[in-house]
C-alpha cells in the first residue's frame, strides 16, 4: 500500500512537470480592440466618476506603479502621459462610458516588454490600491478587474 | 514524544519568523509583498493542511507564490466541541503555481470522554497527514470570461497515532490514502468563490478513528465550498463535507461550517468559523473553528 502511495505521488509529480502540458492555450485571445463593454446604463462609469474620476484614478494609479518596486522599472522610461491617457480610453470603453479605445492592441504594445505572471499580479494590486483610494466601490471595482483579467493572455508574455 | 516536540518547534519558529517578518512589513499597502497572488487567492489551511477553505481542499495552489514563484505558509487551527478539543498544525509550500507539498498533525484531545471509555481523561488520538495537490488546468482567478474552473487532482497520505486504540473500535488500517480532485471558480464581478471537490476515502472521522470499518473499500464523497468577498480582505461563507458511516461503533454525519476568513496581509490571516462536525462517538459535535495562518 505504501509503495502505491509512493508511486502515485511519484506520478503526480511527474505528470506536472511535464511543461507542455501546464499551458493553457485558449483559441482566441482578445485584444483591446475587443476588450467588453460590460455595462450600458452608465452606472458603472459614473461608479468610477466618469472622465474626470478616470483620469485622476490614473494619475494616483501611476504614481503608485513607479513607487513600486515590482512594477516600477516597466514605466519609468515610457511615455507616461500617453499611457494614461489609453488607459481612460480603455477603461471607458469597458465601463460603458461611450468611448472608443484609440490606443494599440494589447499585444502588441506588450510584446516586448517581458511581463511575467507576477507582474501583471502586481499590476492589478495596485489598480487595487488606487481603486479603494478613490472609494471606488468593491463591486465595481470586481466588474472592471474581470473584465481585464483575461488580457493576461495578451500581456503577460514571460512563462 | 520527542518528535512531537521537535515539530512544535519547527512550527512555531515559523510562525513566529512570519510574525516578525509581517510586523516589520506593516500594512500591505505598499510593496510588502514578495508574492504574486491577490490577497486570499491562495485560500486558507483546510483541517488536513491543503489549502482550501476550514474543511476541504480547494484546487487553488497554496501560498501567495505566483506562477515562477515559490511560497509557503504555516498554520495553526483549534476546534473546541461539546466533548472534545481538535488542535491541528501544519504548513505547505506551494511551487510555482502547481504543485503544493504540505504536512499537517491532528490531535484529537478526547477530555472527558476519554475517562468514560477507560482511556484516561485527555487520551488523545493523532493523526499525521502528508498531502501533495498538482493544479491540472485552469486558473481560478484569471480567466474571467471563460466558466473553466481550476481543476486539481491531490492526494492526502494519513497516518493514525493510535493504531492499537482505532484497531480495538473496528476500524481496519492505522495508514490510509485520501484522493480528491477538486474544481474552484472565482467569479469576479460577482465576488464569488465556488468549490466542489470529491474525495475517495477509507477515513473514519477524517481520520481519526483510523481507516476502514464495516467494509474496507474507497468511499465517494461530495465537499463543497461558496465564499462571498466581502472586500480585499475579508471572505465569508459556508462549507460542507460529507463522511463515509463505516465504523460499527459509531454513527457518522456530515460537518458543515460558516466561517469569516480575514487577510491583515499576505503575511497574516485569520479564520473564525462555527463548524457543525457531525455525530463523533457520542452525540452530535458542534463549536468555535479559530485558524491563524502566517506566510511568505
Ligand atoms: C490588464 C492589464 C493591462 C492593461 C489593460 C494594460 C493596458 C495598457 C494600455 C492601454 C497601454 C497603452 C497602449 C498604447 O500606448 O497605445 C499600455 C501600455 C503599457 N503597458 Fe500595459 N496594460 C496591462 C498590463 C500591463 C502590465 C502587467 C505591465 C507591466 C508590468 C504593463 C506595462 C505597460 C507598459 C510599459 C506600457 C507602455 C509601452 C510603451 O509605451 O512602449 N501593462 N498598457
Amino acid at each position: 500500500m505504501k509503495s502505491v502511495s509512493l508511486g502515485v505521488m511519484a506520478g503526480m509529480l511527474l505528470f506536472c512537470s511535464v511543461p507542455a502540458f501546464a499551458q493553457t492555450h485558449p483559441a482566441s485571445a482578445p485584444s483591446a480592440a475587443t476588450a467588453p463593454v460590460i455595462s450600458s446604463d452608465g452606472k458603472l462609469y459614473a461608479d468610477f466618476g466618469g472622465h474626470d474620476g478616470l483620469v485622476a484614478l490614473m494619475d494616483d494609479f501611476m504614481v503608485i506603479l513607479l513607487a513600486d518596486p515590482r512594477t516600477k522599472d516597466f514605466f519609468v522610461a515610457v511615455d507616461q502621459t500617453r499611457v494614461k491617457v489609453e488607459l481612460v480610453s480603455q477603461f471607458c470603453q469597458i465601463l460603458g462610458g461611450g468611448c472608443t479605445y484609440t490606443g494599440k492592441d494589447m499585444k502588441t504594445v506588450h510584446a516586448k516588454l517581458g511581463v511575467h505572471q507576477a507582474d501583471f499580479l502586481a499590476l492589478v494590486e495596485d489598480l487595487q490600491i488606487a481603486m479603494d483610494r478613490k472609494h471606488i466601490p468593491f463591486r465595481a471595482q470586481n466588474q472592471l478587474l474581470a473584465a481585464l483579467a483575461p488580457q493576461h493572455r495578451d500581456v503577460v508574455t514571460e512563462p | 514524544m520527542k518528535t512531537v516536540f521537535s515539530r512544535m518547534a519547527i512550527a512555531t519558529s515559523f510562525v513566529c519568523a512570519t510574525l516578525v517578518y509581517a510586523g516589520r512589513a506593516q500594512a500591505e499597502d505598499f510593496f510588502t509583498y514578495a508574492s504574486g497572488k491577490l490577497l486570499l487567492t491562495g485560500g486558507v489551511s483546510q483541517v488536513e493542511g491543503a489549502a482550501g477553505g476550514g474543511l476541504t481542499p480547494w484546487a487553488v495552489i497554496g501560498s501567495y507564490g505566483s506562477r515562477d514563484q515559490t511560497g509557503a505558509n504555516a498554520y495553526y487551527t483549534t476546534i473546541g466541541t461539546q466533548d472534545y478539543k481538535i488542535t491541528s498544525y501544519g504548513a505547505l509550500i506551494g511551487i510555482h503555481d502547481r504543485v503544493e507539498l504540505s504536512y499537517a498533525r491532528q490531535d484529537f484531545d478526547t477530555q472527558q470522554v476519554g475517562a468514560a471509555l477507560g482511556l484516561g481523561a485527555g487520551y488523545t488520538i493523532s493523526q499525521d497527514t502528508i498531502g501533495v495537490k498538482v493544479k491540472l488546468t485552469g486558473d481560478a482567478v484569471l480567466e474571467q470570461d471563460s466558466w473553466l474552473p481550476q481543476i486539481a487532482l491531490g492526494a492526502q497520505f494519513k497516518s493514525n497515532k493510535n493504531g492499537n486504540l482505532v484497531k480495538a473500535l473496528g476500524a481496519r488500517d492505522d495508514q490510509s490514502t485520501d484522493y480528491y480532485i477538486s474544481a474552484t471558480k472565482l467569479l469576479l464581478a460577482q465576488g464569488v468563490l465556488v468549490n466542489g471537490t470529491l474525495r475517495a476515502t477509507k477515513a473514519n472521522q477524517f481520520g481519526i478513528l483510523g481507516y476502514g470499518g464495516q467494509d474496507n473499500t474507497y468511499h465517494l464523497q461530495a465537499e463543497g465550498s461558496v465564499a462571498y468577498l466581502v472586500n480585499r480582505h475579508l471572505a465569508v461563507g459556508a462549507e460542507f463535507r460529507t463522511k463515509p458511516d463505516n465504523l460499527g461503533v459509531a454513527k457518522e454525519g456530515a460537518a458543515v461550517d460558516i466561517f469569516a476568513a480575514y487577510a491583515l496581509n499576505k503575511h497574516l490571516s485569520l479564520t473564525l468559523a462555527y463548524a457543525d462536525l457531525g455525530n463523533i462517538v457520542t452525540r452530535r459535535q458542534s463549536g468555535l473553528y479559530v485558524s491563524l495562518q502566517g506566510g511568505f
